[in-house]
């Protein structure tokens, strides 16, 4: 049994922890709330960018002389994984369900005999990674000075990616992040980016139809040559910019939960401070009663 | 001018313009074009330079973009700037930054035809400087 001052010190601490995960669950609700809005702001772009690719993909489905970026290597046997992950941990599952995905998958591809690469982004994939993949671990990029992301850090990214996929590093690349549906609820993603794949239309779908009747300056070819790997930029953008609001969604809601669980502590720990006081005066009157019955 | 359309100027980080306007114009790869209403669907890459952008009301607004593409149908037209911003927001310090990297890219690029590339980029580039920071 502690005694009263034990009590009263772990009472105190208690009390300190808590303060700390309030601050910080308010922290990360403030910069949620910038997060979401600029993954909103992001949107615009690469939906159009999506339609845009799409039709143009479309046009060049069964094209034999589209651009690899597009129709794949033709193989599947060397897979990158490029895997963002936050920089920082106390966001409850957020690092470690896109780490167990990734490291599913990358079972899956090692058991199936195919050759596994992994890019990480972000340090704590990194750090967890690198325990059961160290030698699959090709690079590593870490945005952990980076105050305010921007499109310069996915551009960073996708350079990487494109500069080893051109070196004929890989044949698919996988992208593992975080989508993000609402604070309390973030769903671990895969997502295929090269060779790239678009949502298939409706037939009747009438952006598809007026495709045909574009324009293009300089060639349709050069085009989709020029904006694919723009487009794995924008993806990766998006992915950064998700990833960004998930971790300050589940830093929230794991903030919010250790908030509680210490108040529910601080509450026990108060319940048996009392007892144990009452239980100390009691003691010391019936000392008094009976010395004095004694006499 | 009667006829206006819709102008969409957007950037990876942010929507820049959605409005009404009259008359646009556009630094597109293959020498600069007007778009007005009814203008034949197009597609098209433009390298970095002013986007000038006639609003309904007559006002011009003047927007410097770098790289990117416009796809134009004859009722709207969207430019998808790989970074874009006002004109008057536009400082040296940036646009010089850009101007290095693209001159240590060209450093580090090794097939020729990347290498021409990049170089026609920082001749867009440092033509720009020379007009829009003077101006």
């Amino acid at each position: 049994m502690p005694s009263l001052k034990d009590l009263k010190n772990r009472i105190a601490s208690v009390k300190a922890t808590q303060k700390i995960t309030k601050a910080m669950k308010m922290v990360a609700a403030a910069k949620l709330r910038r997060a979401q809005e600029a993954a909103e702001a992001a949107r615009p772009y690469a939906e159009r960018m999506d339609k845009v690719l799409g039709s143009l993909a479309a046009a060049n489905a069964g094209n034999a002389d589209a651009p690899i970026l597009l129709s794949g290597t033709g193989k599947d046997q060397v897979h990158l994984l490029v895997v963002a992950t936050g920089e920082r941990g106390l966001a409850g599952g957020f690092n470690s369900s896109i780490i167990r995905l990734a490291r599913d998958h990358a079972q899956k591809l090692l058991a199936q005999g195919k050759t596994v690469k992994i890019l990480t982004v972000g340090r704590k994939g990194n750090d967890v990674l690198r325990r059961s993949f160290k030698d699959n671990i090709v690079h590593y990029i870490t945005f952990r000075e980076v105050k305010q992301l921007g499109f310069v850090q996915a551009d960073e990214v996708a350079h990487k990616v494109l500069e080893m996929f051109n070196a004929g590093e890989f044949d698919v690349a996988t992208l593992f992040f975080s989508r993000f549906q609402s604070v309390i609820s973030q769903v671990p993603t895969a997502q295929q980016i090269i060779p790239a794949k678009f949502e298939t239309k409706d037939a009747g779908e009438p952006a598809t139809g007026s495709a045909a009747l574009y324009e293009y300056e300089p060639s349709e070819e050069e085009i989709l040559e020029d904006l694919l790997p723009k487009n794995i930029a924008v993806q990766i953008f998006r992915a950064l910019l998700e990833n960004n609001a998930s971790f300050y969604g589940a830093q929230m809601s794991a903030m919010d939960n250790a908030t509680r669980n210490a108040g529910d502590m601080i509450n026990k720990l108060t319940l048996s401070y009392n007892r144990q006081r009452q239980a100390q005066i009691t003691k010391e009157l019936i000392e008094i009663i009976s010395g004095a019955e004694a006499l | 001018m009667a006829d206006a359309f819709n102008f969409e100027l957007v950037s990876p980080e942010r929507l820049l313009v959605s409005e009404k306007v009259s008359e646009v114009v556009i630094p597109a790869t293959l020498g600069e074009m007007t778009v007005l209403v009814n203008h034949a669907p197009t597609m098209t890459t433009i390298k970095p330079g002013v986007v000038s952008v006639k609003l309904a009301s007559g006002q011009v607004n003047k927007y410097v973009v770098f790289g990117g593409f416009a796809d134009i149908l004859p009722d709207s037209c969207t430019l998808l700037a790989e970074s874009a911003v006002p004109a008057a927001e536009l400082t040296r310090e940036t646009l010089q930054h850009r101007i290095e990297t693209t001159q240590a890219d060209i450093g580090k690029a090794t097939s020729d035809e990347h290498k021409t590339k990049l170089e026609q980029f920082l001749a867009e580039l440092t033509h720009l400087n020379g007009v829009v920071v003077a101006a």
